[in-house]
This record gives structure tokens, C-alpha cells and sequence, in this order.
């Protein structure tokens, strides 16, 4: 068996990767359900898996395609509200809720993947930071046509309006589903910390071995340099779609995870700060590091939470943390430090298997 | 790249930074609530959630102080009754109210305060009712909160209630024949008022003759929302908002000289201390809100002192339902005779029987012979008022 560091780095990455998660999989499922953690961390656990799935879904799009996107909570918002609906349409028609959940998740997956087909066509053909301006428009854009939508189900089917619930003309058997800027309420709640899990890994699954083939290395190829790329004979736009979309739709599927986990969702959830959080997971752990970008979103999602107790001050000291870890993991002495630490840990190592022999 | 990467990280996190910060200001005192019940001897552990944080936290701060002030002083009583009250941020954001209550959950709240506003207060009231603890909110209004859960209540008004009732009164009170209408589509309150009094208003014959929107986003310029209201001829303006756009419609219209009457619902509420607004604006102003600042009886003269002395400045009616709460829960426990040592779950039916029972009846500052349904409606009269000489004056 080979040795862990003559692994190729592709190798190292998985190993890191889905290490990382089986082993929080393993350490906190039965914490959770022998109920040995409190029921802030346990509330927590859901959460943080949509928001690595986003992150991981991010990091695609701004560390590997090189472009700049700011409304990925928009996709978030397609998956989500798609994903709601289903389920409750569902509700009678398949009785068991891990199936329905994972039909929602797919859909949702599909509708935030057109989504994404349908911004990509005419954005990533051009050149610059219009991705980055289009896309923060269009999380707008969702985010107020949601705000206006009105869906309902009956026997007849669903019904959509822009007016009110009344305006739905729903039978006496119908429900309303989504009430304009109320959002969608009564969901049930299916989401579990294992399809969260699951989740993840699938992420990982196909952002990894994106990266890794043919078609990945296209993408890195097109980042590192567009006209390069271009004069070898890739395909520019292809590429850059099939990244944006898979992006799209890992974020979609990621959002309507989220929006099964609580009983009510309203669209301005996913406004311009949730994209800005998601990127920030990103820069934090490492843009085209994707485990970095798995315990940024863990630990940061969590900051807020464990500040609590400064009540009044908890806000400001997370943003002080931010541009503390900001500053720290950017400037040369702090990069330096760590480089001689990494340095002196591997001569004391390489000590110690000289003493042996 | 490199460079890319610098700018990009600048950016984030100033603006991550920047949107956390804003609205952390208004906080003067401390949690005073959670050290005045010391001793380690039965205390009821009453658990609240609002929005401390963020655009919202006038609401959340309000209400949270409503409630310190009425445990200060159950606990200054004496009696076996005691209190211990805390407060969590939610930043108005159903996920991290959903945190919030799970926090409160670990420091074992016993009863709870729901949450200041109604989204979070949605996500909330479903885990309090599978967890079975007993929930009044102060102001969640969206019947949304309560549909479906036996042991969540309301202090406040629901929107339909508002909606009806104000079409109801301007109708009784022939107030204005021809009905303009501005409201924020994007807001779950405004809209659900507004549905409703549309419903009411055809109901009771009366005619709309034109309707504006805005949004959160656009609550900067009202111009063309009040040329659209003026060009219909519309003589009575109703703003089922809150009073921050409302205030600047105020004087928009002013500027344009157009003066119809103004007529508001409890989100109105507040308008006259509001910085740098002009109260002369909100003369003629119509509204209905259940508390009057102003009003005579002791009671209200009473909160009102003890709030100025905590925060600086006169509660509104988020800190009158705040300070309702906790005595009606007060009363209830009283009456049932429940002990601190009940289980949450125990405590909880016992409550739900307390607050349905006929015989449970309340007299605070946002109301007087409140009683309330099974359902977790509350049943109260709203009061109609009109500010004269920037003071509100009982219209009926």
C-alpha cells in the first residue's frame, strides 16, 4: 500500500475530503440521536450540511470557472421554493418522506439547473465581471418575483397568481402553498442530519471528480488563461456552462434541503447577504480549496452561534473575527510563520526516521 | 488572480461586516431581568425571541423591555411567582430563530415569548408545538402562527382583524368615499392587512379607486405611488405600514400638497417619536392601535415611567405587548396554581386549559376584558385614535 504523501494530490483531496465528512457523520450521528448533544448544536447540524453543499457548489463556480458569481442564493431560492412545492404536492400521493424528500431535492436541483442554463447563455459569452453583475441581479430578481407569487393545490391540480390567495380560486379541499412575502409555510419537516450527509458527499462526488477530468481541467485551464485556452481549440462558453449549471444546480438542491428543515421559508431569506455569507465561507476557506471551503462553512456558520453569550456585542466581534481571519490568512509573516512551523514540524519528522534506521 | 482574490476577499467580508453592524446601536442596558430573580429557589424560566439585531430591532429591543419591566416587577412582589427572563437574537430570520429557540431549549425555558415577528414566529411556533411548550407572542400578528397549534396565543391583533376592523370603522364613521391605497407587497404584514381590507372594504360598499405597492428595496420615494393616489381623486389614504415609510409619505405629500385624510393601522403606532420627523406632518393622522402612550389611566402612566427610565423614550405598543405577556402569563399562573418544578410540558396544558377557560379575563395597557379563543386569537377592541396637537386622542 502506498504511503499517504506519494499519493497524487488528486487522491490527497478526496481522502481529505470525504474523510472529513464520514468522520463528522460518524462522531455526531450518535451524539444526536442518543441525545448527548444540546439541542443548539443539534439544531445546528442540518444547516451547516446545506450550507457546505452551497459552499462546495460556490467554490466551483468562483475557484475553478474563475468567474465571480453574487446571487447564488438565488439558486438557493429556485431549489427551495421548487423543492417545497413538490414535496407538498407530493404529500398524499407518496406516503413515505425520505422519498419525497429526495424527489424535492432532485427538482429542486432541476429547476435551479435551468435557472442557471437560462442566465449562462447570453452572460458567460462575455468577457468581464458581467457574470458577477448579472448574477446579483438576478438573486434580486427571484427574490421579488417570489415575494409576489401565490401557489396553491387542489384536486385539480396547482394554481398560480401574482394577486392574492383568493385570486387562486382554489376548491374547498385546496391548500395554499406559497403566500407572497409570507413565503411557503406549513412544510413538513423531512430534512435529517444523514440526508444531509448524503448530500454532501454527492456534492463532493461530482465537484471532485469534475475538477479531475477532462472537462475540469478545461475549465482551470479557461480561468488561468481565457485565451490560451481559447487558442488550443477549447470551448469557451461549453465549459463555462457546464460548470455554471452543475454549480446552479448543487445550490438548488442544497436550498430545498434548507427549506425542509423549517416549517416556513420566506423569500427574502435568500437576498443578497445569504449570497455575500456564502462567498465569504468560500474566500475564508480557500477559493478551489474545497475542504477548506467545507470547515469555513462549519465554522463559521457556527460563530455567530457560540457568541450568544456577548448578547449586545456578538454581531460586532463575528465581523471582527471575519476581518481578523481575513487579515491573518492573507499577510506574508502570518504566511512566513506558518511556513516555518510546516518547515521545522518536517525536519523533526524526518529526525526521528533517521533515528530509527 | 492573486490580485482578483484580494480585492474579492476585501469586499466580502467589508460587506458581510458593514450589513451585521448596522442597526447595533439602540441597546442602552443590560439583561437587569436575568440577575433580579437571584435566588436559586423556584423560578419560572420564560424564554423570548426578536430581533436585537439588524433593521428590525426597534421591535425586538421594544418588546424585549415591555417584558423586563413587568418581571422586574412581578419579582419585586415577592411572591411565590418568581421569574427569570431571556432574551435571544434572531435578526429577524426564521433559521436563526429556530437557533434561538434551541439555545433557550438547553437553558431550559419553561414558557415561551415566541418571537417579535411573524416570519421567524412561523418557523418557531412549530417546534414549540411538538415540543409542547406553552407560547404567547407580543406581536406575531399572521394567523399563520397560531393555525394548527393549540398551545400558541397571540397578544396582538391578526392581520384579518385589522383589515376587517378598519374597513368597518371608516365605513361606519363615513371617513372617505373615495379609498387610495399604498402598501408594501413585499412585507407578509402589510400584505395580509391589505388583502383583507380589500375583501371587507367590497363587503361594505366601499370604493377603491386606486392601489400602490412598494417594496423594502424602494422605500426611499413614495412620488409616483402618491401622484398615481392623487390623479384618482382619492380623499382618505390608506397605509397599512409601518411607520417609517409611512412618516415619509407624510411629508412627501405634504410637499405636494395634497392632503387627504391618512388613515393607519398599529404599524402606524410610534410615528410620533420618531427622530427628526416632523409631528405637525402627522396632524389629522388616523389610526387603530390598542395602546396610547399618552392615555390617563395609571396603569399606562405607570409603564410609561418605568420605561423612560430604562431606555430614554416612550414604549410603543411592541413594549406594551411585551409588558401584557408576562402579566396575563402572570395571572394565568397565579390562577392555576402552577409551580416552577412542573415540567414545560405539564405547565403547558395546564396554561392552554387557563387562557381558553371563559373565566380567564385580562385588564393591561393593550386592552381591557381581553379573553381568547381556542384557536390563540386574542380578543380585544381595538381603539380607534387621531393625533391632534402630536398626541393621540380616542376617536370614538
Amino acid at each position: 500500500m502506498k504511503k499517504y504523501k506519494d499519493l497524487s494530490s488528486f487522491a490527497k483531496t478526496n481522502i481529505k475530503c470525504y474523510g472529513i465528512v464520514i468522520l463528522a457523520f460518524l462522531v455526531m450521528y450518535p451524539l444526536q440521536s442518543s441525545g448527548m448533544i444540546s439541542h443548539s448544536i443539534s439544531g445546528q447540524l442540518v444547516p451547516i450540511c446545506t450550507y457546505v453543499v452551497m459552499a462546495i457548489s460556490l467554490n466551483l463556480t468562483v475557484g475553478f470557472l474563475g468567474e465571480l458569481s453574487l446571487g447564488h442564493a438565488g439558486f438557493m431560492s429556485v431549489g427551495a421554493f421548487s423543492g417545497v412545492i413538490t414535496a407538498i404536492s407530493l404529500s398524499a400521493a407518496v406516503p413515505s418522506p425520505t422519498i419525497r424528500l429526495i424527489i424535492s431535492i432532485v427538482v429542486g436541483g432541476l429547476f435551479a439547473g435551468i435557472a442557471g442554463l437560462i442566465i449562462g447563455i447570453p452572460v458567460l459569452r462575455l468577457k468581464g465581471d458581467y457574470l458577477a453583475i448579472v448574477t446579483l441581479a438576478f438573486g434580486e430578481i427571484i427574490k421579488n418575483i417570489i415575494n409576489c407569487l401565490y401557489v396553491g393545490i387542489d384536486e385539480k391540480g396547482l394554481h398560480f397568481s401574482m394577486q392574492s390567495d383568493a385570486a387562486l380560486g382554489l376548491s374547498e379541499m385546496g391548500r395554499v402553498i406559497m403566500k407572497g412575502p409570507q413565503g411557503a409555510v406549513g412544510i413538513t419537516k423531512t430534512a435529517t442530519f444523514l440526508s444531509g450527509i448524503i448530500l454532501i458527499l454527492f456534492a463532493l462526488f461530482v465537484v471532485l471528480n469534475l475538477v479531475n477530468s477532462k472537462t475540469g481541467r478545461a475549465v482551470t485551464a479557461i480561468r488561468d488563461n481565457r485565451i490560451a485556452a481559447e487558442s488550443v481549440g477549447i470551448g469557451i462558453t461549453r465549459y463555462k456552462l457546464t460548470a455554471f449549471i452543475i454549480s446552479a444546480m448543487l445550490a438548488g438542491m442544497a436550498g430545498a434541503l434548507y427549506a425542509q428543515n423549517l416549517s416556513a421559508v420566506a423569500a427574502t431569506k435568500f437576498d443578497f447577504n445569504t449570497s455575500i455569507l456564502i462567498l465569504v465561507f468560500v474566500v475564508l476557506g480557500g477559493m478551489g480549496n474545497i475542504f477548506g471551503s467545507i470547515i469555513a462553512a462549519t465554522l463559521l456558520y457556527m460563530l455567530p452561534e457560540l457568541l450568544r453569550g456577548l448578547a449586545d456585542y456578538r454581531m460586532l466581534i463575528y465581523a471582527i473575527i471575519l476581518i481578523i481571519v481575513m487579515v491573518a490568512t492573507n499577510s506574508t509573516q502570518s504566511k512566513q510563520i506558518i511556513a516555518k512551523i510546516k518547515s521545522s514540524l518536517r525536519t523533526r519528522k524526518s529526525n526521528g526516521e533517521g533515528a530509527d534506521l | 488572480m492573486k490580485k482578483f482574490t484580494e480585492i474579492l476577499s476585501i469586499f466580502a467580508v467589508s460587506a458581510l461586516a458593514l450589513s451585521s453592524i448596522a442597526g447595533c446601536g439602540a441597546q442602552k442596558k443590560t439583561d437587569t431581568a436575568d440577575t433580579a430573580a437571584g435566588s436559586s429557589a423556584a423560578v419560572i424560566k420564560i424564554g423570548g425571541i426578536g430581533p436585537l439585531t439588524g433593521a428590525a430591532a426597534i421591535y425586538g429591543n421594544a418588546a424585549k423591555t415591555g417584558a423586563e419591566i413587568a418581571v422586574e416587577e412581578i419579582n419585586a412582589l415577592g411572591g411565590d411567582v418568581q421569574f427569570e427572563l431571556k432574551y435571544e437574537d434572531d435578526e429577524n430570520d426564521a433559521e436563526k430563530a429556530v437557533n434561538a429557540y434551541n439555545k433557550l431549549k438547553d437553558w431550559g425555558m419553561q414558557i415561551s415569548l415566541g418571537c417579535v415577528t411573524t416570519k421567524p414566529c412561523i418557523a418557531v411556533s412549530s417546534e414549540v408545538f411538538s415540543d409542547r411548550i406553552f407560547a404567547l407572542t407580543p406581536s406575531a400578528s399572521s394567523t399563520d402562527v397560531i393555525e394548527g397549534k393549540d398551545n400558541m396565543f397571540q397578544m396582538c391583533f391578526t392581520d384579518p382583524n385589522q383589515g376587517v376592523a378598519s374597513a368597518e370603522y371608516i365605513k361606519e364613521q363615513s371617513l372617505g368615499t373615495k379609498i387610495g391605497i399604498i402598501y408594501n407587497n413585499s412585507d407578509a404584514y402589510s400584505t395580509g392587512i391589505y388583502n383583507k381590507f380589500v375583501a371587507e372594504a367590497e363587503k361594505q360598499g366601499l370604493e377603491i379607486v386606486s392601489t400602490q405597492t412598494f417594496t423594502d428595496d424602494s422605500a426611499n420615494d413614495f412620488s409616483s405611488q402618491l401622484n398615481a393616489v392623487k390623479a384618482a381623486g382619492a380623499d382618505l389614504l390608506f397605509l397599512p405600514i409601518y411607520y417609517t415609510p409611512a412618516s415619509l409619505i407624510l411629508s412627501q405629500a405634504d410637499k405636494m400638497q395634497y392632503e387627504p385624510k391618512f388613515f393607519g393601522v398599529d404599524g402606524m403606532d410610534g410615528i410620533l417619536t420618531l427622530e427628526n420627523f416632523d409631528t405637525k406632518l402627522a396632524e389629522g393622522v388616523m389610526l387603530l392601535t390598542p395602546f396610547a402612550p399618552d392615555a390617563e389611566d395609571e396603569l399606562t402612566q405607570k409603564f410609561v415611567e418605568a420605561y423612560k427610565a430604562k431606555m430614554g423614550d416612550v414604549p410603543n405598543q411592541f413594549a406594551a405587548d411585551g409588558y401584557d405577556c408576562v402579566y396575563s402569563i402572570y395571572n394565568a399562573i397565579t390562577k392555576a396554581g402552577i409551580k416552577a418544578d412542573m415540567s414545560a410540558s405539564d405547565m403547558c396544558e395546564t396554561l392552554v386549559a387557563t387562557f381558553t377557560s371563559p373565566e380567564f379575563v385580562y385588564d393591561g395597557l393593550t386592552g381591557t376584558s381581553v379573553t381568547w379563543e381556542a384557536t390563540g386569537e386574542v380578543s380585544k377592541k381595538p381603539k380607534g385614535m387621531v393625533i391632534e396637537n402630536g398626541a393621540y386622542i380616542g376617536m370614538d
